[in-house]
Parts: structure tokens; sequence; C-alpha cells
């Protein structure tokens, strides 16, 4: 028998028909709606009272946010203004107008900027061929490695023969190091440079610098440490913690991989120690501790005290971090480098660090972070970081009782900074990603 | 003919210590072990030397004279005539009360924010967006003092919950009183009570809570003794027994007897002249504290969870259901079982990180053992050493019992691999 089914079918169509546009509810703005925001009853009633909730919240902060109390002078005239325009409430933003150089410099002397400005700018030069290697030429290089001296010089003031001095202490002992690693071997050679360089710092510098800054009197105002602050002082403090604790934290975890137990102990004490203590236990050591533990008659800078102890807590975070990226790189890699005849610096500069640290960026990067928002904590041993200054604001009677326009002004700082640090650190990822999978 | 000897016996020369891989191992280590006693030993001379300078002979005595300060949030019986170990003792409570109360509230509400942010719902999921960069990109400091401002700010004064014309009325049937000078919450009172025990002198330990958790860990185990029998009845015929109601029953029962044997009843905060009296009073610094701490630490929680469960694949889910799971044993028996395989090492670190947070208590002036210990007790004393090492040493230690209990904790979940 046949299978046609003419007999039995009366029609059968020959063309095909055009193709009918999608539903009304699937498609455009109803049905994306539809898909993402009303997919079930669930969803539905989350999504209205989550658009509740956030219109709330804007019908109540945004008439506070806009408020015409941009020329206030003191909160009581912030409310005859408030009053003048109608409204019974607004925020009070003449505090952040008559007080926002405070909060970038704290009592910097006024006259002096445009140093901690001109720093921030070389600052950024300095870290453009760090952060963005394809786009900055590479010479750029040589004057980031020139940066430290010259903020210092900048932030500090004084006569320039320090910080040159200090610089040709670090160009007298590379420069032993590289005679001296012709003659004899590195680790040797290393050490000789390190010891001219000791040598060059606390026997030649003393000497030549009152006479250097006698016959070339080349200087600037000098600024104290106590009039620093605001987030010229987080970032500084930041700033060093952060560039100092990356190689610090490298050497730590190559300790705490190391094969000789010695060593590994000593790291792994140290490390432990220090990321089970707060910051805020390890400050009160800076501030009252440091003193009494160095020789009798020491007393340095509260800044450069705060530093080093902010620099060792982010180291020991840091080693934990790199040591994730040393612990995920396969073995092969390390018998691929002992097997080419690399000796272990040179096995971990070439082969293991690239890789290891490319693995952990994400981490580092927000162990940065978390370094840059801890820097807020030294208003507790009070110094005056945003936070110890917003006290300080609200103790002048004109400012009694300003809280909010304060907070939410330093708040939206420190995420501006925080914010575009994690976005760069997922740029790099991409970047970097060299596409294994 | 040749017969193989071996190679002559090499004698010994200074240079292998630094040039012979067997040697230098041994060299660099002494060098560094002499490096760092060397380090130990200069710092120990120094501070001796300025200790002996100022006066000060090292000794612990100081922990046992009066304290003579007060502290206005306790746990434990305190006066200002107690010794300084006592308030340290107190101080080290308070560290540990909001510890924990921040960790629960801050994983709660960081499970519930990571899987928002997954969710398929587009506002929510940028709402818990929102939430986690706000959070995670301003200082904890910057939170802790900002739910101050809020509370002291924007909270009814207690006058104002007075008189017939009272503009602010007390919440849940008249039993919590949230003031800009605290919280005031029923505290759980005892009718027949079994009094305290002192422990060496120093502390006392109620009864009741201690009868209340052994009763408590009875009837846990109870429980679980009834679920293991039910697994076992399941092995054998397949078929699960409902055992919900006696596994609750188990816990409930018990707890409900011991209450009404003790003669348990609620003292409720009253309004008294300028104040509330009676019940629990939570002082807002300690909420602000609990707060900030959770909402903080809540937001990289909540990042933790979202990798945790991002980092399943697909495929686990669909062969559970292929294997005829029910959508909530395949939550339970494969997602949950990975998920927290990844979760648990990063939620650990911020289990620390929360309770060392908590020593920004001092900022709004919790008195936790940052501000008894290394505040008032230091700047009494004058014993910056003493106080300052021994408050270390107690985070020291805290942290190390936390990450202790967690990893135990972590290998019993951790998925055993080849």
């Amino acid at each position: 028998m046949s299978d046609t089914h003419a007999e039995t079918v009366a029609f059968v169509r020959e063309t095909m028909l055009p193709q009918k546009a999608p539903p009304a509810s699937t498609v455009g703005p109803l049905g994306w709606a539809k898909a993402n925001l009303f997919s079930s009853y669930v969803n539905g009633a989350l999504t209205i009272l989550s658009a509740a909730f956030i219109v709330f919240v804007l019908y109540e902060i945004l008439p506070w946010l806009i408020s015409p109390t941009w020329e206030g002078t003191s909160l009581t005239n912030c409310r005859e203004l408030l009053a003048a325009a109608g409204d019974d409430r607004g925020a009070c933003w003449g505090v952040i107008r008559e007080r926002w150089q405070q909060l970038m410099f704290g009592f910097y002397p006024r006259t002096e900027y445009w140093r901690p400005v001109l720093t921030f700018i070389f600052l950024l030069v300095a870290i453009a061929p760090i952060l963005f290697a394809q786009f900055v030429p590479a010479k750029v290089a040589y004057f980031s490695a020139l940066f430290p001296f010259i903020a210092v010089w900048l932030l500090w003031g004084g006569t320039i023969w320090g910080p040159v001095l200090a610089l040709l202490g670090f160009v007298v002992g590379f420069v032993v190091f590289r005679y001296a690693s012709r003659a004899i071997a590195p680790a040797l050679a290393l050490a000789a440079g390190v010891v001219a360089a000791i040598i060059w710092w606390s026997v030649i510098t003393p000497f030549v610098e009152p006479d250097l800054s006698r016959i070339l009197p080349i200087g600037i105002r000098s600024v104290q440490s106590r009039e620093f602050g605001g987030f010229m002082l987080s970032i500084t403090i930041g700033v060093t913690a952060i560039m100092c604790s990356l190689p610090i934290g490298i050497l730590l975890a190559l300790g705490r991989q190391s094969d000789l137990p010695l060593v590994k102990s000593i790291c792994v004490g140290f490390i432990e120690f220090i990321r089970g203590v707060p910051l805020i236990t390890l400050l009160f050591v800076a501030s009252v501790l440091l003193n009494i533990f160095l020789p009798p008659g020491t007393n340095f800078d509260i800044i450069l005290r705060v530093m080093i102890m902010v620099t060792l807590f982010a180291a020991a975070y840091m080693a934990e971090v790199i040591r994730g990226g040393l612990a995920a790189l396969p073995k092969g890699q390390y018998e691929g480098a002992d097997s080419l005849g690399l000796d272990y610096w040179q096995a971990q500069r070439l082969i293991i660090m690239p890789q290891a640290l490319k693995i952990s960026i994400p981490g580092i990067v927000s162990t940065f972070i978390g370094v840059f928002k801890d820097t807020t904590l030294v208003s507790i041993i009070s110094m005056f970081d945003p936070i110890g200054l917003s006290n300080a604001i609200r103790a002048d009677t004109a400012w009694n009782g300003v809280y909010w326009e304060l907070f939410i002004f330093i708040g939206f700082v420190f995420f501006v900074f925080c914010f575009s640090m994690s976005r760069y650190s997922m740029y790099l990822e991409r970047k970097l990603n060299t596409g294994h999978r | 003919m040749t017969t193989l000897t071996d190679p002559p016996a090499e004698s010994f020369k200074l240079s292998m210590l630094v040039y012979d891989t067997r040697y230098r191992a041994i060299t660099f280590q002494i060098l560094a072990l002499l490096a760092f006693l060397t380090l130990i030993g200069w710092l120990i001379n120094n501070t001796a030397q300025n200790l002996a300078d100022l006066g000060k002979e090292p000794s612990f005595a100081f922990l046992y004279a009066p304290a003579g300060y007060d502290i206005n949030q306790t746990l434990i019986a305190y006066n200002n005539q107690d010794p300084h170990i006592r308030a340290a003792f107190v101080g080290l409570l308070n560290t540990l009360l909001v510890a924990f109360l921040g960790c629960v509230t801050a994983t709660i509400l960081g499970v519930l924010v990571g899987v928002l942010r997954l969710s398929n719902n587009w506002l929510i999921a940028r709402l818990m967006t929102v939430y986690v960069e706000m959070f995670r990109n301003v200082p904890v400091l910057m939170w802790i003092v900002l739910c101050m401002a809020i509370l002291i700010e924007s909270l009814p004064a207690p006058s104002a919950f007075r008189g017939d014309d009272a503009t602010s009325s007390m919440a849940l049937f008249d039993s919590v009183a949230v003031t800009n000078r605290g919280v005031y919450v029923p505290e759980p009172l005892f009718s027949r009570g079994l009094g305290d025990i002192s422990v060496g002198g120093y502390f006392e330990i109620s009864l009741d809570l201690i009868a209340f958790l052994v009763v408590l860990g009875g009837g846990i185990f109870v429980s679980r003794q009834i679920a293991r029998r039910a697994d076992a009845q399941q092995e054998a015929t397949g078929v699960r027994p409902k055992t919900w109601y006696l596994r609750l029953g188990a816990v409930v029962v018990p707890l409900l007897v011991l209450m009404v044997a003790l003669g348990f009843h609620l003292g409720l905060p009253e309004l008294k002249g300028f104040n509330f009296q009676g019940g629990t009073y939570m002082r807002n610094s300690l909420i602000a504290l609990w707060l900030a701490l959770s909402l903080y630490t809540a937001a990289f929680i909540a990042e933790n969870v979202r990798a945790g469960i991002l980092a399943i694949s697909k495929g686990q889910t669909e062969a559970a259901a292929a294997l005829g799971l029910r959508p909530r044993r395949i939550t339970s028996l494969v997602i949950l079982p990975q998920a927290l395989r990844v979760i648990i090492p990063p939620l650990i670190s911020q289990y620390l990180n929360l309770t060392k947070n908590s020593s920004l208590a001092i900022a709004v002036g919790y008195m936790d053992i940052t501000g008894t210990l290394m505040g008032i007790t230091l700047n009494q004393t004058g014993r910056e050493l003493e106080t300052v090492l021994l408050g270390m040493l107690i985070y020291l230690t805290i942290s190390l019992l936390i990450s202790a209990v967690m990893n135990w904790y972590n290998s019993r979940v951790k998925l055993v691999e080849r």
C-alpha cells in the first residue's frame, strides 16, 4: 500500500508560511522584564519590594543631598539657609567647601599645598610604567626608581642633600655589587654591596651632609610630620606600605616554602604572629613600644614608625597570598626549571615568580585595598587621618554636630580609590590571562 | 681489567661551605639563626636598658592591684575595686561576645546576599552588587563610627517614651525598648534558680546556664542518634522513616521541662524615672560595633559564597537530577558539600578578620580587651610593655583557637580525594 495520504488528506500545503513574530511577551522591554524581573511569583514580589526600597531610599536621600547650603559658614548658618529656601532638613555642604583642603592635606602649611599635589602627580607618573607597561615608554621606569627620594624631599622638605646622599648610598652599593660579583659568589657580592651601602649611610653621610648643606644650601621649607594629615597621610602611609610589603612578602613566602627548616620556622613564626594580632595592637607598638625596643636615645618620627609597622603587617598578608600562588603552580614548572640547570634564584626569577605572581594578582590587589583602608586606624593613636580630622572638625563650635556630610565625603573618596584599584586588578587579570583554559 | 672504586674521598675545604650545595644549606641556616638571635638579643638588650633608665622593672604584679575604673557594659559582675586582671577578663568576654554575635549575623547575611547576587532577578542581583561594593570599598572604622552616629542621632531618647502623649513606643508587645542610649531587651529570669558556682574565687558561673547547656547537648545527642537509626533503616529497607517530630521533640521537650522546673520568666524593661530599668541593657556602642562588623564582613562572605557556588559545575546538578534526587536533596547532598569545601577556608579568615576588627571598639567606647587592658589599664599603670604584649598574646591565642576549630571542621567537610 502506498504511504501517501492522497486519499485521506483533503489538502496539503505546498509552500512554507512566513515566520510569525515571537509573542509580544517574550521580546522587547516587556519580554526582558518578564524573564529578568517577574519570572515567578516570588521573583515578582522580590522585584516590587526592592523597587519600593530603592524609591524609598532615593526619596529620603536625594532631597537631603541636593540642598542649597554650599555657601554655609556654620551649622546654624546652614539651617538659616535651609529655612530661607523652605526646606526643613538638608545636608550642610558648607563644611566640605570650607574644610576640604584640611581633609585632603591635614595641617600642612597652606602655601606649600603644591608639594603634595606635585608628589601625587609624580606618583601617577612613577606607577604608570608598572600599571600600563604596554602604553608607557620603558625609560619612565628610571623616574620610578628616583620617585621615592623625590617624594620624601617634596613632602618633608628641608635640604636636598639628605635624599641625594641616601640615593647615592644605593648607587654605591650597586656598583660594589657589580664589580664584586665578577670576582666572588653572587651571595657574597650582595653582602659586600649591602655592607658598602651601610658604611656610606652610617659613616660618610653624617660626615658630609652638614658641610654640603652649608656650602650649597639647596632646600625648601621643612615640614614636620605632625603637620601631615588627611588623605595625604593615608596615601603616604598606604603607598609606602604597599611598595615595601611586596618584596618583603615575596621573601617571606619563599622562606616559608623553603627546604631549610630554620629559615622556614622563622618565617612561619613571623607570619602567623603578625596575622594573629589586630593591626591596632601593632600601631600601639609603634606609638608606645618601638622606642623601648630601640637603642636608648633613639627617637624617630611617628609617621616612620607607623609606616614600619603597617609594612610588616601588610608583608605577612602578602606572603600568604604569594604562597597561595606558589602552591597553585604545577610541580612540573619547578622540575622543568631544575632540569634546565637554573639555580634557585634564577629559577625563581625567570620561571616561578612570573607565574606565581600572575596567579596571585587578585589576592595582592585585595591586600593593597585592605592596607589602604586600614590606614584609617592611625586615627586611634591620635594621628590626623581623614576620620581623625572629621573628629577635629566637629570639635569646632561652628561645625559641632556635622556627621553625615563629612562621612559621605570621606567614604566617597575612599570608595573611588579602592573601587578603581579593584577594577584595575580585573583589567590586569584579563590582560595577563594567556589562555590556559 | 679495571675495578670500580669509590671516588677518592674529597678533603673538606672551607670554600665548600659557600660553593658546595651540600654544605651551603647548613651555612645559610646557621647564618640566618645567628642573625635572628642577634636581632632578638639586641631588642631585649635595648628594652632592658631603656626600662632600667625609666626605672621600671618588668613585672605583672600590677594586674592584681585594684583597677579603679568602671566598665559600662559587663557580662560578669565587676566593680571598680576589682583587680586589673578581672577588668581585662571582662574586656576579653566583651571581645568574644561581639565577635560571636558578629560572626553569626555576618554568616547569615553573607550567605543570603551571596545567593541573591546570583539570583536571576536582575534588580535584586544589582542591588546586592551595590551593597557588596559599597561595604567592601570603604574602611570598616568609618562604618563603625557611622553606625554609632546613626544610632545616637536617629533613635528616640528615653524621655520620648514617657507620658500619655509619648512619641515613641516599645516594640514587640512592649518588651523591647530601642532608645538612643541603647537597646533594652527582656532578660531571662529564674524564680527557682540554682544559684551560682564560684570558680577559683574569681569568677561565678550560673548553674542555670550550665543546666541549660547540658540539657541542650543531651537533646542534640539523642536527636542525632534517632537520625542515625533512620539512616540505618534506610540503608536496610530503602524506606526512610519520618523522624523530624521525634528529633525536634528530643531537643525541645527536655528544655521546656527544665525551664518550667526552674521557674523561667522574662524580666521586662520598664521606664522608671529618667531611664529604663530591668531587662538586659545593650549599649549603643555594642550595637553599633555589632552592626558595622556584621554588615562589613557579610559583604566579604557574600563574595566567598558566590565564588563557592560558581565553582560547582552545572553537570553536578544535572547528574543528581538524573539520579532522581529531589531539589532539596540535590542541594543538601550534592551542591552544599562541594560548595562548602570551597567556601570554608576563606570563611575562616573572615571570622578571624572580624574578631581582629572588633578591636576597633575603642573608637566607639565599647570596652573590649583593647579598651580595658591596652587602654585604661595601660594609661593608669604606665606599663606599656606588659599590657601591649599581654594583649597581643591574648589576640594571638583567640586567633589560633578559632583557626584550629575551623580547620578541624574544614577537614571534616573536605571531600576525601585520591
